[in-house]
């Protein structure tokens, strides 16, 4: 961690966005994390992704759990909203959240222990009623801030810091949100952000739950030889199978592609999704392929990366329950005390 | 792109913006720092050994270590580094002890130097100080040269000029010979001196050959000429209207001075534009400050005279027009003449050299212009035996350069003198240091100041229009100059990049607050600069590039508007990144006997 503040000075020529912010806006407090927490980077990447979108930091709601990556939201977007809530119960508070007000932007970031290991109920709740958010686990495979024991998304025959081999299997969070029917599923690596920062803003972008699983490596306790998420392994591991553009409202493809190595999606809201396929044949657009893909790779030693799975036209859970557009801070007296008529007309409807 | 080697000091010393633009490459950083730490005296001594005459400059420097600060590069203004001098020099305390030992024994050599300006008496302190018998010949009847005859005491008290001259003259090995004016080169050369310094200036006040000029003599004056009837008191008093011809510094001393002398309507005209007047932008406002207009884009016609007395001045108005290669030309306008009423002009539109004492027929040869030809690196002249520096040896320049050209000449000479080759220059004394004192402390203040340039105190105009040699600066107050320092960026703490120990977790890059670090792929410098993540446009400032990481990408760091304020070292898990102190002094001719560092490599 550093003792200063990082200085507010800034370079002459940094760009403004839409709102005229710079990206430097988009900051929060300095990081209290160890040097090289792979966590910072992916903070520098939400703050990149929330800069190029041009969302206003005070639409934005930011909830966390405990842990490493739980404390991140206290580096980024410090004009937003925030809530630090219980181990493992960002999900139930940020869906309450979202009940409320859904006309905030909802991040909820969270850690495999956070995620995989206390909360793992509260995750596959959230995903499988596709409460409108962007989810990021910042997965580092072990328990840094009690020292580095194994985590549940720790692999099988990986080494600890001190030598010891985990003997149980690891949950996979990506495997998990797709069968959950989560409708935004993606990996990134925080060492990879140039990747990383287009799969946010495409779960930013996206109506639905968005999940990514970031693989985080913890400089402090996993990032040694014989860990399988340690800067060296995965970055020999990699396999992106393809890489994101967001782009805003319609623009003309500017880049010559090779016929068939571009998709694109185009999101509920008209925001397109250009994707530049790496791996021949990979389609996201099918849950069942994108789950057999990733066991076959998993199981042949690679680490997948990209945009997973997408179903562009998603319901979330406000569609589910036939909710009240606006949020509930704005209703006036007459929506919430409909008089007597109302009631009596629910009343014999129950009848 | 090829890495760049930080082993060569001239990567590092570019980085460190003010020290490369200063002639004389004064450890700017460092002595700030010392007089952030209250430490004055030690700030003194770093610069009396670079630049010699600390106090004197900390008033009148022409500074261009300010317009070249990154500070002015990343908000609005530079760091005060001129006027944080001043401070150094006025809270030192006795510095007798600290000056290096003056050898009493003779090493058999003896050295003139011609005139006792900065130029030479930094060529008589250098060589007395390795045991060499230095002559100083000069006309007046003290030393300083121009500081003392040139520089109004308003600007630069007669004390501070005694006191720095008496550093140098009055610890032995240098003989003084004032009231001597040196009429023949030749003379001197037959006089047995192993070498000779010429630092004679530049003497000769340009005139301008205008109808009237003849007529109306009695109220038309050199500039320079006249500074120095002032500054030794033949001169007390000027007419009510007084038009000052010129737009340099000069320019700036004669009309301030014309209006502490009676002078009430004082103004300044310039033939070309007021944005190319040669004057510094703050000597112009301070001119201006004190009522003083600057009229521009007249070009002087005629002197009117009535009976033998001058009353006024015509002027031709002129506009200025650029040809297609953008070079300019004056063209009038069209409109009549105008004409302004005075009372006195002071003709400060130029200064030329003058070497009617130098014989032909000597070996020294002279250019087109009249200068002398010489050896840029070493100052040496045609004849072996004669070194030339300050305005002497390439025209009028300032103090800073004639100390500059003061210390080459004299590793020159001593070189010279020993029989060694003098074109070859010594390399200078080069440190670097980690600062790194714990895991995020630093033995320097990484904290980055956020206040804007302070300005420095002047006294209330009034009483300083009253009195020629009450100063007006007034200098900033231990407070203030505090404040100032810490705006410094401490560029001399360079960060230094390990590529074998960098494992690409991008938190140097994430962290840095100007955007100055990119791990990409390599590539020609030209399309490097456009693709880093804040593009790199300023090409006078150079690329930092490494390469050996593990995925061969390259380090490269656009040094433009580092602020050096270690953060990227603070967040590196691995000290691939260090900042480390690149302290630089050029090579003297004492420090290389001292240390004898330099000899040996």
């Amino acid at each position: 961690m550093s003792f200063l503040p990082k200085p507010k000075l800034h370079h002459p020529k940094l760009p403004t966005n839409a709102l005229g912010y710079t990206r430097r806006d988009y900051e929060g407090s300095i990081s209290t994390l160890c040097a090289g927490c792979g966590h910072d980077s992916i903070s520098a990447a939400i703050i990149q992704a929330c800069w190029e979108l041009s969302i206003e930091p005070h639409r934005v709601a930011k909830l966390s759990g405990i842990g490493c990556s739980s404390k991140t939201p206290d580096y980024f977007l410090g004009a937003s909203h925030g809530f630090n809530s219980v181990h493992g119960r960002m999900p139930s508070v940020l869906t309450g959240a979202n009940l409320a007000n859904r006309e905030l932007i909802y991040l909820g970031v969270s850690g495999d222990g956070d995620s995989a290991s206390i909360g793992l109920g509260q995750f596959a709740h959230i995903m499988r009623r596709g409460v409108n958010m962007t989810y990021i686990v910042e997965n580092n495979g072990v328990y840094g801030l009690t020292k580095g024991q194994f985590s549940a998304t720790s692999d099988k025959g990986s080494k600890a810091k001190k030598g010891a081999i985990n003997t149980d299997e690891a949950i996979d969070l990506v495997a998990l949100a797709l069968q959950l029917g989560a409708t935004y599923v993606a990996r990134g690596f925080s060492g990879d952000k140039e990747q990383l920062v287009g799969l946010i803003k495409g779960a930013l972008r996206h109506k639905g739950a968005a999940f990514i699983d970031c693989i985080s490596p913890c400089v402090a306790f996993n990032n040694h030889e014989g860990s399988t998420k340690s800067y060296d392994y995965v970055r020999e591991h990699n396999e992106a199978v393809n890489r994101l553009d967001v782009i805003l409202g319609r623009a003309a493809l500017t880049a010559d592609y090779a016929p068939g190595t571009v998709q694109e999606v185009v999101q509920h809201d008209g925001t397109v999704l250009r994707l530049r396929k790496l791996a021949s044949g990979y389609d996201p657009a099918d849950r069942i392929a994108a789950m057999n893909y990733l066991q076959e790779r998993k199981a042949a030693g690679e680490i997948v990366t990209g945009l997973l799975y997408l179903e562009p036209e998603a319901e979330d859970l406000h569609d589910h329950l036939g909710t009240v557009e606006l949020p509930l801070n704005r209703l006036d007296d007459a929506a919430l005390c409909p008089g007597a008529k109302a009631l009596e007309a629910i009343n014999d409807a129950l009848r | 792109m090829k890495p760049t080697d930080i082993s060569n000091p001239d990567y590092f010393h570019r980085v460190v913006d003010c020290q490369w633009a200063c002639p004389a490459h004064t450890p700017v950083p460092e002595y700030i720092r010392l007089i952030a730490a209250g430490r004055y005296t030690d700030a003194y001594m770093v610069n009396w050994h670079s630049n010699v005459f600390p106090g004197i400059l900390g008033r009148t420097c022409d500074r261009p270590c300010e317009p070249a600060c990154r500070r002015g590069r990343v908000e609005e203004e530079p760091v005060a580094i001129c006027r944080l001098k001043r401070v150094a020099a006025d809270n030192k305390d006795d510095i007798a002890a600290r000056l290096p030992e003056v050898p009493a024994a003779w090493n058999g050599r003896r050295v003139a130097c011609v005139g006792a300006g900065p130029a030479s008496l930094t060529v008589a302190r250098d060589l007395a100080l390795l045991g060499y018998r230095v002559t100083v010949f000069d006309e007046q009847d003290k030393p300083g040269g121009f500081i003392r005859t040139q520089i109004p005491r308003f600007r630069l008290p007669e004390s501070v000029i005694d006191e720095e001259c008496g550093y140098i003259l009055d610890r032995g090995n240098i003989e003084t010979r004032y009231r001597t004016r040196v009429n023949s080169m030749k003379a001197l050369l037959e006089e047995g001196y192993d070498a000779v310094f010429v630092g004679c200036g530049a003497p000769r006040g340009r005139d301008l050959d205008i109808p009237g000029r003849r007529e109306a003599a009695a109220n038309i004056h050199i500039g320079i000429d006249w500074l120095s009837s002032v500054s030794f008191g033949h001169v007390k008093s000027i007419g009510r209207r007084v038009i000052v011809l010129g737009g340099g510094n000069t320019a700036m001393d004669c009309c301030r001075s014309a209006r502490r002398l009676g002078g009430e309507d004082v103004k300044v005209i310039v033939r070309s534009g007021f944005e190319e007047m040669k004057a510094s932008p703050w000597e112009k406002e301070d001119a201006m400050a004190e009522g003083i207009p600057i009229l521009n884009y007249l070009v002087p016609r005629s002197f009117v005279h009535r009976d033998g007395q001058l009353v006024g001045m015509t002027f031709e108005k002129v506009k200025a027009e650029y040809d297609a290669k953008g070079r300019r030309s004056l063209v009038p306008t069209g409109e009549p003449d105008a004409f302004f009423e005075c009372d006195d002009v002071l003709v400060a539109i130029g200064q030329e050299n003058a070497f009617p004492w130098i014989e032909r027929d000597i070996g020294i040869e002279f250019d087109r212009w009249g200068l002398p030809r010489l050896d840029e690196a070493s100052l040496q002249s045609t004849n072996p035996r004669v070194f030339f520096g300050g305005d002497a040896a390439f025209g009028p320049k300032n103090i800073i350069w004639a100390v500059a050209h003061g210390h080459e000449a004299a590793v020159s000479i001593d070189r010279f003198c020993r029989g060694e080759a003098v074109r070859d220059r010594p390399p200078p004394h080069v440190r670097m240091s980690s600062q790194k004192m714990g895991i995020h402390e630093w033995s320097y203040d990484n904290d980055v100041s956020l206040d804007l340039r302070y300005k420095v105190p002047h006294r209330d105009p009034t009483v300083a229009l009253r009195d020629i040699t009450a100063e007006v600066e007034l200098g900033y107050d231990r407070e203030l100059a505090f404040k100032e320092a810490q705006r410094c960026l401490n560029c001399d703490v360079q960060t230094v990049f390990t590529a074998r120990l960098c494992i690409e977790c991008d938190a140097c890059v994430d962290i840095c607050p100007v955007d100055c670090i990119t791990f990409t792929e390599d590539g020609p410098e030209e399309e490097l600069r456009i693709r880093l993540k804040a593009p790199a446009e300023n090409l006078s400032q150079p690329l930092y590039v490494q390469d050996g990481l593990k995925t061969g990408r390259v380090m490269v760091k656009d040094e433009d508007v580092c602020l050096h304020c270690g953060m990227c070292a603070e967040r590196c898990p691995t000290g691939a990144w260090d900042m480390q102190k690149f302290l630089l002094n050029t090579a003297k001719t004492y420090t290389m006997r001292e240390g004898a560092a330099c000899r040996s490599r």
